[in-house]
């Protein structure tokens, strides 16, 4: 396999798979044309991530990237969690092989559609 | 844990005889088959055994056997070749969307040299209308070159309908046979193809060890020039271990074909069997019944590829798939594109190729580990969660 051991673990043992009933936000990123989609949920408590799920139709690095966003981000502060970048997390994760890049990388985006969406509903 | 190979597609194990057949052109009877002294008598000598093994197979002649390196190096002798020697007489070349890569991007660059090209379409089992080969045939045509079976989805093409219609207009025929031979018969005076191309490592011969059939009388300058290797057709010194492969791998198709396809037939049809029952949302891709022997194309519904591939990994289960992750360019597989597949059914493809090592005992295994896998990753999947909840896809 092209993967890392960090890449393979939080593809064989993800954490926070689900979606959250009555979240504070939602963030979907991609189609099944590219080959990824992402859902994420978020349960905010006195403006930090209380709870974060996702849920995630893709490749391997795909699935270990919405992992590992979602252990990133819980109990971070919002604005805390809106610096983590796709950059951040590929390199948590040891780097992923150069063509998952841009097509699979995009956990952090959909994290911070929630954390957008929570905030519009805030409004 | 016994590894389960299910991508006999990707490269098969060279057969113990083939290899005790190579084993002595390595160091022992190493000579070059053009050597006027004794050292190039047994290589020559080998090189025409298994010229007459490979046409045995094809219900060909000797002569008309010229060896390559690979079926990609034979498919792009053949439409470089022949749009080269015949271009003063036309200019149009017809295949297939579904054919492999090595015919159609020598066809792209046929087309910025000035030629035309229409790739016929296919039905949603991956089948090519003779009808819509006769309406595209233009008094420019100079070649035809539709695959024999799809590597793919495993569909059978109506080889002897399509060639009719060519024979009837006079326009030259190939096929690229290289996921059917071996595994289906495949004579070219039945099948009345012109130029047929095949690889060895389909068929339990080395890599490295193919071949293009060409009717006496067809005409087309070679890709490799040089020496008169092959009778001009094809420079280079000959590799002749990777022949003497290739002849034995044919002789042995030829005598075990029927008993080899009818063996990995009912392997497959047991393994489909066992898939469907195991795990729901499954679908067929390719034709029901007008497939090699060997092969089964299914797609999982609500989760890609990639993911389904990798858990089977770790499960010791090895199959491939079209979907756009497993493909270094990051596209889908064209053919399934082209046989109208939706984007979702096309990333959760998966492909099973079975061969020598495959076992009835597999079936139950396999589906037992994908139901388990498919039913965790849908458990994540977004697409998935939505069904649950709305019904619809």
């Amino acid at each position: 396999m092209a993967y890392n051991e960090a890449i393979m673990d939080h593809f064989s043992k993800p954490r926070n798979v689900g979606e959250i009933e009555d979240p504070d936000g939602v963030g979907e990123v991609g189609n099944p044309v590219c080959g990824d989609m992402m859902k994420f949920t978020i349960k905010v408590k006195d403006d930090r991530l209380d709870d974060v799920k996702f849920l995630t139709f893709g490749c391997g690095a795909a699935i270990a990237v919405s992992s590992k966003v979602s252990e990133m981000a819980k109990g971070k502060t919002l604005d805390e969690a809106m610096q983590i970048t796709n950059k951040d997390v590929a390199e948590a994760l040891g780097g992923l092989p150069g063509n998952k890049m841009h097509c699979s990388n995009l956990g952090a985006d959909a994290l911070h559609k929630a954390i957008e969406d929570y905030r519009e509903r805030q409004k | 844990m016994r590894a389960i190979n299910l991508d006999y597609g990707a490269a098969t194990p060279v057969d113990p005889a083939v290899l005790q057949a190579m084993e002595p052109f390595f160091a022992e009877h190493y000579g070059n088959p053009t050597s006027v002294h004794d050292l190039g008598e047994r290589p020559r000598l080998a090189l025409a055994e298994a010229r007459e093994k490979v046409a045995g197979l094809l219900g060909a002649g000797p002569e008309e056997i010229i060896f390559t390196s690979s079926a990609s190096e034979a498919n792009n002798m053949v439409l470089k070749g022949f749009a080269a020697a015949h271009r003063s007489k036309g200019k149009h070349i017809i295949s297939s969307v579904i054919d492999h890569f090595s015919v159609l991007n020598p066809l792209r660059t046929l087309e910025k040299e000035g030629f035309t090209v229409t790739l016929l379409p296919v039905d949603h089992h991956g089948l090519v209308d003779p009808e819509q080969l006769l309406q595209a045939i233009t008094g420019e045509t100079i070649l035809i070159s539709i695959q024999a079976a799809n590597p793919e989805i495993g569909t059978l093409q109506p080889l002897a309908q399509l060639t009719a219609v060519a024979r009837e207009k006079g326009i030259p025929f190939h096929t690229d046979a290289t996921a059917a031979v071996g595994f289906v018969p495949l004579n070219v005076q039945e099948t009345g193809v012109d130029l047929l191309t095949l690889a060895g490592d389909q068929f339990y011969g080395p890599k490295g060890s193919a071949a293009l059939c060409m009717r006496r009388g067809t005409r087309l300058l070679p890709l490799l020039e040089g020496g008169i290797q092959e009778k001009g057709r094809r420079a280079g010194t000959e590799n002749v271990p990777a022949i003497v492969g290739l002849g034995m791998a044919a002789d042995l198709a030829r005598e075990m074909l029927a008993e080899r396809s009818s063996r990995l037939s009912i392997l497959r049809d047991s393994l489909q069997k066992n898939l469907f029952a195991a795990v729901p949302h499954l679908h067929l891709n390719g034709h029901p019944h007008l497939r090699l022997p060997h092969n089964l194309h299914i797609s999982v519904e609500f989760v890609e590829g990639e993911a389904l591939l990798m858990h089977l990994n770790m499960a010791g289960i090895y199959v491939s798939s079209g979907s756009t992750c497993t493909s270094q360019a990051l596209k889908s597989s064209h053919v399934l594109q082209a046989v109208g597949l939706i984007p979702e059914l096309a990333q959760g493809s998966l492909l099973f190729t079975l061969g020598t090592g495959s076992e009835a005992q597999d079936a139950p295994y396999v589906a037992e580990q994908l139901s388990r896998i498919a039913a965790q990753l849908r458990r994540m999947s977004p697409l998935y969660q939505k069904y649950l909840k709305e019904g619809d896809r």
